[in-house]
């Protein structure tokens, strides 16, 4: 149940100054509530939160290891149903535990129909390890395992469109947000965990670190990002299209402008075939979802 | 009440009356006719269990994990590689001092793929925190069930089990099996109380990360677990004796040792065979004597010392291989050690892999290559193919 | 204090790693200016922002300075300083 004022993540991690997946963790725990039990994937907010004794979770939490937080979970909701319990069984992981390694288990999970629910906090590399690559590295980003160099643009591979994967599973409930509109996260959330079955919310929380901004913009960053269409906040009930956000689209230069993932872009001289490459990415998720007003 | 039962058939009995409240189930030969009488009787109501069908094994221990650590009794079962797979797993589950009674139809690991029996695989994670007993026969592998959910989920312990069988040798076939009533394993093995628990009432975090401040300690707290499990595995099986009638209280078992010039150390169902190559070289005057290894982990040095303490000649049998190693098998290093004594030889003997068969026979050429001083060798190759 | 098995540890002790040591700027908030919308509670990644009589401060042993409220509050209430140390 969805409660604004409940603060369930303690002052005292270790998150950089600024941190979108911090800012996310707060709003996912308003989403749920104190009667949540959370399994985490070993990552950034793994890190930043336990290291042994000072943890800052206030709920039931679990680590096990990168990949298998969707098992864990499996094992959490069989047994509390078993037990009788009510909690309601969150996983809380990167984008590189959900889209790459740990997509075995999430899709084993969701095909058996567990009441859990799946929250990834995208910040779109593996950021904990010194940003590495991911399934969900955008086209053209700059990380150290696809960096931009002599003969490279940076990754070079589309994002994966993990949510609509979840919803062919059969998901009642894949929600995509951002920490640009945080009350739409909360109320996501809450959705999703009073929503029966395996339900999924992937959150865009913008990395100052791995994406090279001062960490003062990070909410600047994800606005940036949904208003020339590179992210979409959306909903898929029962698999269709339900609502997605609206808005008055603006051309890609200046989100790409204002990151050092993409600097190489503009350097020496502005990329032309590059840029209209990830324009044309944004144009096809307008047409996509329909968000141009 | 006695059945005759296939071995499989005996362990899914026993985890009915052991009572998990998750089991998490994942096919592999020669494992696959435990799990699918565990199936059964859920289908048919006389297993109250959340039986999950899991992906892959990596999913099946790590969905135990999340259901031990939410505080309920849970259950497993593989061999070879899937044992490998959840390798990760297993040494995790470990660390978080998760009892979860798992298992092992043993099998031989590929390449080349094999499903025939051997112990390479539960050797393998020898290292990994998990207490291992090895069963002869159908009745052990049986009871060993009860006895590990005791052990593993004392709060002086608190460490997963391997219940070691061989496959098919011990999983496919039949034997009679005395099964007990509901009422009687009520009486011996209590319902889990766990210690540490995700309740929402009392928020925990489990699973922290360690810097090198804490690392060592903590690593160094499960050692000490596992010394302590024990007299902790003593004690519980001396009390299954006295409730059931057939006593597990020794992490060895002695045959024919007290006067024996030359013996033989052996785990799992070939001790059946060598008891029975013992008794006919006994009766034609040999002074041969087997000790079989129960609990492999933790490994019973001193109860080994003792045991071996007159005799001169010990071959160790092997169904394992310790690659690039000069002994060739795993056990042998460990018995040898706790000998600790250079006037007794110990040699290795690996034999048996990948299913290849042991006769009374074998067992006796075995006899003679220790007394010949000839071993740490493979047994039983065939010459012309290398 | 011995440690607790399976790494485990109850919620409270992250309180005793005070992260404002880590600031070098510090956010200066105008309560004559606020408008209590709570935008800045609600923003900050530590979640360190407390409310008192409908107006807003940070617990200065915790807030890491790195300006998000000061970015986000819609009446720039908040303004960032170099802290002198």
């Amino acid at each position: 149940m969805a409660d604004k004022t409940c603060e369930l993540m303690d002052c005292g991690h270790r998150a950089c100054g600024g941190c979108g997946p911090a800012f996310a963790g707060r709003l996912i725990l308003k989403g749920s509530g104190p009667n949540s039990i959370v399994c985490a994937s070993t990552g950034c907010m793994e890190v930043f939160s336990t290291p042994y004794p000072q943890t800052a979770w206030k709920v039931p939490w679990i680590h096990s290891l990168f990949e298998n937080a969707a098992a864990v979970a499996s094992g959490v909701e069989s047994a509390i149903k078993k037990q009788g319990r009510d909690e309601n069984v969150l996983c809380i992981c990167g984008d590189g535990a959900t889209f790459d390694i740990g997509i075995q288990c999430i899709s084993g999970a969701f095909e058996r129909g567990h009441n859990i629910t799946y929250i990834c906090y995208d910040n779109e590399a593996y950021m904990n390890t010194g940003i590495q690559r991911s399934g969900a590295t955008p086209y053209d980003a700059s990380t150290t395992t696809s960096p931009a160099g002599k003969h490279s643009f940076g990754n070079n591979r589309p994002k994966k469109d993990l949510p609509r994967i979840l919803a062919a599973h059969g998901s009642p409930y894949v929600a995509t947000c951002s920490i640009a509109y945080p009350n739409d996260v909360i109320k996501k959330v809450d959705k999703a965990v009073t929503t029966p079955g395996p339900t999924y919310v992937q959150i865009h929380t913008p990395c100052c670190t791995g994406w090279g901004f001062d960490g003062a913009k990070t909410v600047e960053l994800a606005k940036m990002a949904i208003e020339c269409g590179l992210w979409v906040n959306y909903d898929l009930v029962l698999g269709e299209l339900d609502k997605a956000k609206k808005i008055k689209r603006k051309p890609v230069e200046d989100y790409l402008r204002s990151q050092k993932r993409f600097a190489h872009l503009f350097k020496p001289q502005r990329n032309d075939v590059e840029i209209a490459k990830i324009q044309a990415i944004a144009d096809a998720n307008a047409a996509k979802y329909g968000i141009d007003l | 009440m006695k059945e005759i039962l296939e071995g499989s058939h005996a362990v899914a009995e026993a985890v009915r009356l052991c009572k998990p409240d998750v089991i998490s189930a994942y096919p592999i030969t020669p494992q696959t006719h435990i799990v699918e009488r565990l199936a059964e009787m859920v289908a048919d109501g006389d297993l109250d269990s959340e039986y999950m069908c899991v992906e892959s094994e990596f999913s099946a221990l790590s969905a135990c994990l999340g259901a031990s650590a939410a505080g309920s009794r849970v259950y497993s079962a593989t061999s070879s590689q899937g044992l490998l797979l959840m390798a990760e797993v297993c040494f995790n589950v470990a660390g978080m001092r998760q009892p979860i009674v798992m298992s092992i139809a043993n099998r031989a690991v590929s390449a080349p793929l094999s499903i025939w029996n051997d112990q390479q695989d539960s050797i393998a994670l020898r290292d990994s925190g998990w207490i291992q007993l090895y069963a002869e026969d159908a009745q052990e592998v049986h009871d060993f069930h009860f006895i590990a959910y005791k052990v593993a989920e004392d709060h002086q312990v608190l460490l997963p089990v391997f219940i070691c069988f061989d496959g098919f040798i011990l999983s496919h076939t039949y034997e009679p099996v005395d099964i007990p009533s509901e009422a009687e394993v009520d009486a011996f093995l209590p319902p889990y109380k766990p210690y540490n628990m995700l309740d929402a009432k009392n928020p925990l975090s489990m699973g922290m990360y360690a810097t090198p401040e804490y690392y060592m300690e903590f690593r160094y707290d499960l050692d000490q677990a596992m010394m302590r499990s024990a007299d902790i595995i003593r004690r519980v099986g001396k009390e299954f004796g006295e409730k059931f009638g057939r006593d597990y209280s020794g992490l060895i078992e002695e045959y024919h040792l007290e006067d024996a010039e030359v013996a033989i150390v052996a785990m799992g169902s070939i001790c059946g065979t060598i008891k029975d190559a013992v008794d006919e070289m006994r009766a034609a005057g040999k002074k041969v004597g087997l000790l079989r290894i129960i609990t492999y982990r933790p490994f019973p040095a001193d109860d080994v010392k003792s045991a071996l303490k007159r005799v001169k000649k010990v071959g160790v049998f092997e169904k394992n291989l310790s690659i690039g190693a000069r002994m060739k098998g795993a056990v042998g290093y460990e018995v040898k050690d706790a000998i600790n004594d250079s006037s007794t030889q110990v040699l290795s003997y690996v034999a048996g892999l990948g299913g290849r068969d042991i006769t009374i026979a074998d067992i006796k050429k075995m006899v003679e290559e220790i007394e010949a001083g000839r071993g740490d060798c493979f047994f039983g190759l065939r010459q012309e193919l290398i | 204090m011995a440690l607790r098995i399976g790494c485990a540890a109850p919620p409270g002790q992250a309180q005793e790693n005070k992260t404002g040591s880590w600031r070098v700027f510090k956010p200066e908030y105008d309560h004559e200016k606020c408008t209590s919308c709570g935008m800045c509670q609600l923003i900050c990644p530590e979640g360190c922002v407390h409310e008192h009589d409908k107006k807003f401060s940070p617990d200065f042993d915790f807030c890491k300075g790195c300006g998000l409220c000061a970015a986000e509050c819609p009446v720039d209430a908040i303004t960032m300083h170099k802290e002198e140390k």
